[in-house]
């Protein structure tokens, strides 16, 4: 028992330490909207099982000390086996515990959908930065629709202004994540996912994938700026002074193996190049997923009455604005 | 004619000729292996274990050589993990920080995971019931003898299957569930994924024909009047986790088999063009890999369930709650498998069923740990080492439990997923939960087994080490996870991270403390072994006091047959209501005894299985046929031609075997019944 107090009394301390050293445990000390409701969330929940674990915890050290074998005054109830009253709390307290994080779990599960814009930008009718965002091996590609840049392993985003990013990957999945500004979100092959985040305050945030994805994975990382409204149009015309251009050709070239990639910045982009690496069409004489798809449907029933084509409209590249 | 030993993209030797680790391992292995087989021919042993051990089919036997397996397995997969541990307490910087380069990095943990799932906790899950299930339900033997025996040795091909990946060719670097489209061709060419797809492969078959068994030996096989609501506990958990292997593994099998049609014909399931969509394979291995959680995780709770009561002389609290939250758990954890990708962006719905789901099933698992508590609750507690590592539990689950449920609340999982304090939480249920469990298990019921019980002191220092090196190993994990750090990281950037990453290394080594000290116990049995040639002299039955099943009736070990004359059972917790009214009986007249003969059969399978598997890794398409050819024949001349009419212990054999044990019982200060 001496022992076990000591490790606990270690253990503690340490937790408490990296707690309170704030700004460290990226987590706990959000920048962002959403990452902000996800901390008041792990701490509420946190709190609530700790009310049931900590009495279970000192209870099984009580009893083992209490009914040790050696107290041989202490009650003994060999038969005693059933009791509808300890039954009963037994299943309602955990059943009680569970029905409130139940309920904060649907709640916030459908305030803070990844695919639905954030209620803070609709209120102040905040038009979203529009970023797509493509995960190569072993890169991350940030592309800018409304300004018809680019850039590797960068992302700039005025601060307070909400983010609409869609993720979508090369070869392998991987996952998009920024702990000061919450929520992972897959980015998959084919596949067009769609992620809000808004910071509320100027700062560098790291960035990484957060699903293994192979060889180059851990360098994988990224820096979030987020910066004023000024610094970002500063930003832009930096990228737009960039040789560099993102056409079909030089994606191409992108999509082969590297690792540890500095930031480079493309001041021009196909228009249409996100839409084609969803639908795997980036490769010359390559059909389109979504075409294949149609051609499909049109040969059969079911196709036609099932179909939702309505990915073009959704990721289709806007008008450049300016 | 060697199909891809000629292709030298397939790197066949290339780890042993760059890698010193390899190199070292696979010598030290060799060396280990020559050593042992000397030791065997010269002391003349290969008769005794080709009789008694490799073509048995005495189920305590087979019990045995699953745990030895297991063991072993246990050692190589904390070899790994320690390996890691060291690896990323110095991976701060880049690529190149460390010693092991990503390529050997990403194998590691992708053997690590499989090894300890597939290969330690199965097993170890089949040698306990193995051992315990028949003694408990009252049975002579499983109820296919065969089975079992074959089932033993595919299990071994598959472990072996996957250690020769250590040094011909190489493992696969695409984590323990193998996401495509980094598992297909596309993403990993050389000889990994393959090895990884056969040895589940066989270990799969293994498992669902030993599921099988379990299932039919608890249902047909018990002993009169003892009714589905007079079961131990264990053998409750044990048929509720056979029926769930029976319900996932054929999911596994069939999604392995369409990713090996990708990789091996040119199909397109899972891959990026052609039609495919990896979404499909991660419900279906996860459709598998929930369950198969709780498969480890259940008897795991059943074997609290008898070690508890034992070590608080009391009967069990709240049996029939304990059985109703096991059903519930049967069901409810279909119904959860989404939670492990919240991040797919599912939606409100989708994310909103399956986060409520998987907090519902913490309800029953909540409930059994007060079932625990209130066992002890006005006991008689004594701490020897199986309580101890019950209490250690108990203690260390429900903090599992707790982080579970965290991640269960699934906008709070979009910060948890991935990161190491998913890594930390999965341990924390694992090794607190699963292997504390089943360590409790083995030294509960080792005097069982051998006669003598595990050593006490040393039992007791691993159970610290166990513990503490638990807690140190893995709590700076579930900080890291908070701070950023995503699971399987080669190296990282940040140098906050590195102090954390020191103490769960130091944590690691405390538990490796605890790993030598359960080997020093076991090397004093074998010993006692050595000193008694081989032949356990039979002791007492009941080495524990307050013991209250069916096992503790018998002779620690127990004769071949178990039971001489099959006991009847009116009432639960049989042994300790005979105990307690003085209805043992001392039978003084025995008759005849009918068993099972031994065959090869299952030992022949095993290692053409073994040999298809790996001609099937390294596309040797002659050798395939022929061992494909050669199991199939091997099957059909055992149905034909094997010996299934068994033999006769004669009533004179029986009489001699008990009188034995009645004599160790006298001597052992047991009151002449
Ligand atoms: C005994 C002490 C153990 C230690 C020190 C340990 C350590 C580790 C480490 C360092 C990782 C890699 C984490 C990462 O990806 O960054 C890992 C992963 C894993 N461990 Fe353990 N482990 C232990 C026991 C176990 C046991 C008993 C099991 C299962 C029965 C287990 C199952 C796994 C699995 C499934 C993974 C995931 C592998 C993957 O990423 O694909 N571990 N462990
Ligand atoms: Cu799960």
């Amino acid at each position: 028992m001496e022992n076990l107090k000591k490790v606990l009394g270690i253990l503690s301390v340490l937790t408490l330490m990296s707690l309170l050293s704030g700004c460290d445990v990226a987590v706990l000390s959000p920048t962002g909207l959403v990452a902000k409701a996800q901390r008041d969330l792990i701490i509420i929940s946190l709190i609530l099982m700790l009310c049931i674990v900590i009495p279970i915890m000192f209870a099984v050290i009580f009893f083992a000390i209490k009914y040790h074998a050696s107290k041989k005054d202490t009650e003994y109830l060999p038969d005693w086996g059933i009791s509808h009253k300890v039954e009963f709390f037994m299943w309602s307290i955990p059943i009680c515990v569970v029905s409130i994080l139940a309920m904060l779990s649907a709640y916030f599960t459908y305030k803070y959908e990844p695919s639905k814009p954030l209620d803070y930008a609709v209120a102040t009718d905040n038009n979203p930065l529009r970023i797509n965002a493509v995960a190569l091996e072993w890169k991350w590609l940030f592309i800018y629709p409304e300004y018809g840049i680019a850039t590797i392993n960068e992302i700039y985003a005025p601060t307070g202004r909400q983010v609409a990013l869609q993720l979508t990957a090369q070869d392998t999945i991987n996952a998009f994540w920024v702990p000061k500004l919450g929520s992972v979100l897959y980015a998959m092959p084919q596949m067009n996912a769609k992620l809000h985040l808004l910071s509320e305050e100027n700062g560098r945030f790291p960035g990484m994938s957060a699903n293994y994805s192979g060889d180059g994975f851990a360098g994988m990382h990224f820096t979030w700026h987020s910066v004023s409204n000024g610094d970002f149009d500063n930003w832009v015309s930096r990228v737009r002074r960039s040789g560099n251009q993102l056409n079909y050709v030089t994606y191409l070239e992108l999509t082969k193996k590297s690792k540890s990639n500095p930031v480079t910045y493309f001041s021009g982009v196909d228009r249409d190049l996100y839409y084609r690496v969803v639908n795997r069409c980036v490769a010359e004489g390559s059909k389109c997923n979504e075409e294949l798809m149609r051609l499909a449907a049109a040969r059969s029933l079911w196709g036609e009455l099932c179909s939702v084509f309505d990915v073009r409209e959704s990721i289709a590249p806007v008008n450049i604005r300016e | 004619m060697f199909g891809r030993f000629t292709d030298p993209t397939a790197e066949a030797f290339s780890a042993l000729q760059h890698e010193p680790i390899v190199l070292y391992t696979v010598l030290t292995i060799m060396v280990l292996g020559i050593l042992v087989f000397t030791v065997i021919t010269l002391c003349g042993w290969w008769g005794t274990l080709w009789r008694n051990w490799i073509t048995t089919v005495d189920h305590k036997r087979i019990g045995i050589m699953y745990v030895v397996l297991a063991l072993v397995m246990l050692v190589r997969g904390f070899a790994d993990a320690l390996m890691m541990r060291l690896h990323q307490a110095m991976a701060l910087g880049n690529e190149s920080a460390g010693y092991l380069p990503p390529d050997h990095y990403d194998q590691i943990f992708t053997a690590h995971g499989v090894i300890m799932i597939f290969f330690m906790a199965t097993p170890l899950l089949f040698g306990l019931f193995n051992y315990i299930l028949p003694l408990q339900i009252g049975a002579r033997d499983v109820a296919f003898p065969f089975l079992n025996n074959l089932g033993f040795w595919i299990t071994f091909a598959g472990a072996v299957l996957i250690n020769i990946s250590l040094g011909v060719g190489n493992f696969g670097r695409v984590g323990w569930l193998a996401y495509p489209p980094l598992s297909e061709l596309s993403g990993s060419p050389d000889t990994g994924v393959d090895y990884y797809l056969w040895s589940l492969q066989l270990s799969g078959i293994a498992t669902t024909i030993s599921a099988i068994n379990f299932v039919a030996t608890i249902i047909k096989m018990r002993v009169s009047g003892m009714t589905m609501m007079k079961l131990p506990v264990f053998c409750w958990t044990a048929l509720v986790a056979n029926v769930l292997i029976l319900m996932i593994y054929p999911v596994l099998t069939v999604a392995l088999a369409l990713l090996i049609g990708d990789r091996y014909l040119g199909m397109h399931f899972f891959t990026n063009d052609g039609g495919g969509n990896p979404m499909v394979w991660i419900n279906y291995v996860w459709i598998f890999g929930h369950p198969e959680v709780y498969v480890l995780v259940l008897p795991a709770f059943g074997i609290l369930s008898e070690v508890v009561p034992t070590f608080s002389s009391k009967c069990l609290f709240g049996y029939t709650s304990m059985i109703w939250a096991i059903l519930v758990i049967l069901v409810l954890s279909f119904l959860v498998w989404a939670h492990h990708f919240f991040t797919m962006g599912g939606g409100i719905s989708v994310n909103t069923f399956f986060s409520v789901a998987t907090m519902v099933i913490a309800v029953p698992t909540g409930v059994k740990i007060f079932n625990w508590l209130f066992t002890m609750y006005k006991g008689r507690i004594r701490l020897e080492p199986p309580m101890l590592w019950c209490m250690g539990m108990i203690f260390t689950f429900v903090g599992g439990g707790l982080t579970g449920v965290m991640l269960s609340i699934a906008p709070a999982d979009w910060q948890f997923h991935n990161s190491l304090f998913l890594v930390a939480h999965f341990h924390h249920t694992i090794i607190g939960g699963v292997v504390f469990a089943y360590l409790a298990g083995l030294v509960y019921w080792f005097p069982k087994a051998f006669g003598i019980k595990l050593n006490r002191a040393l039992g007791i220092a691993s159970f610290w080490c166990w513990f503490i090196g638990f807690y140190f190993s893995f709590f700076p994990l579930y900080i890291l996870g908070l701070m950023g750090a995503t699971r399987r990281l080669q190296h990282y950037i940040e140098p906050s991270w590195q102090p954390y990453f020191i103490i769960a290394m130091i944590g690691a080594l405390i538990i490796a403390l605890g790993i030598l000290f359960t080997v020093l116990q076991l090397l004093l049995v074998v010993w006692y072994g050595i000193k008694h040639k081989g032949r356990l002299p039979v002791r007492e039955n009941d080495p524990w006091g307050d013991t209250r099943t069916l096992e503790w009736s018998i002779s620690s070990p127990p004769p071949p047959y178990n039971f001489a004359i099959l006991p009847s059972v009116t009432t639960l917790d049989a042994y300790w209501h005979m105990k307690t009214e003085g209805t043992q009986c001392k039978p003084t007249r025995f008759s005849r005894i009918h068993m099972p003969s031994n065959t090869s059969a299952g030992f022949w399978v095993g290692i053409l299985a073994l040999i298809l598997g790996f001609a099937l890794v390294w596309h040797i398409w002659w050798l395939v046929a022929f061992s494909f050819i050669g199991v199939i024949s091997v099957i059909i001349l055992h149905s034909f031609i094997g010996d299934h009419c068994g033999y006769y212990l004669s009533a004179m054999e029986v009489q001699k075997t008990e009188d034995a044990f009645t004599a160790a019982y006298l001597k052992a200060g047991g009151k002449e019944i």
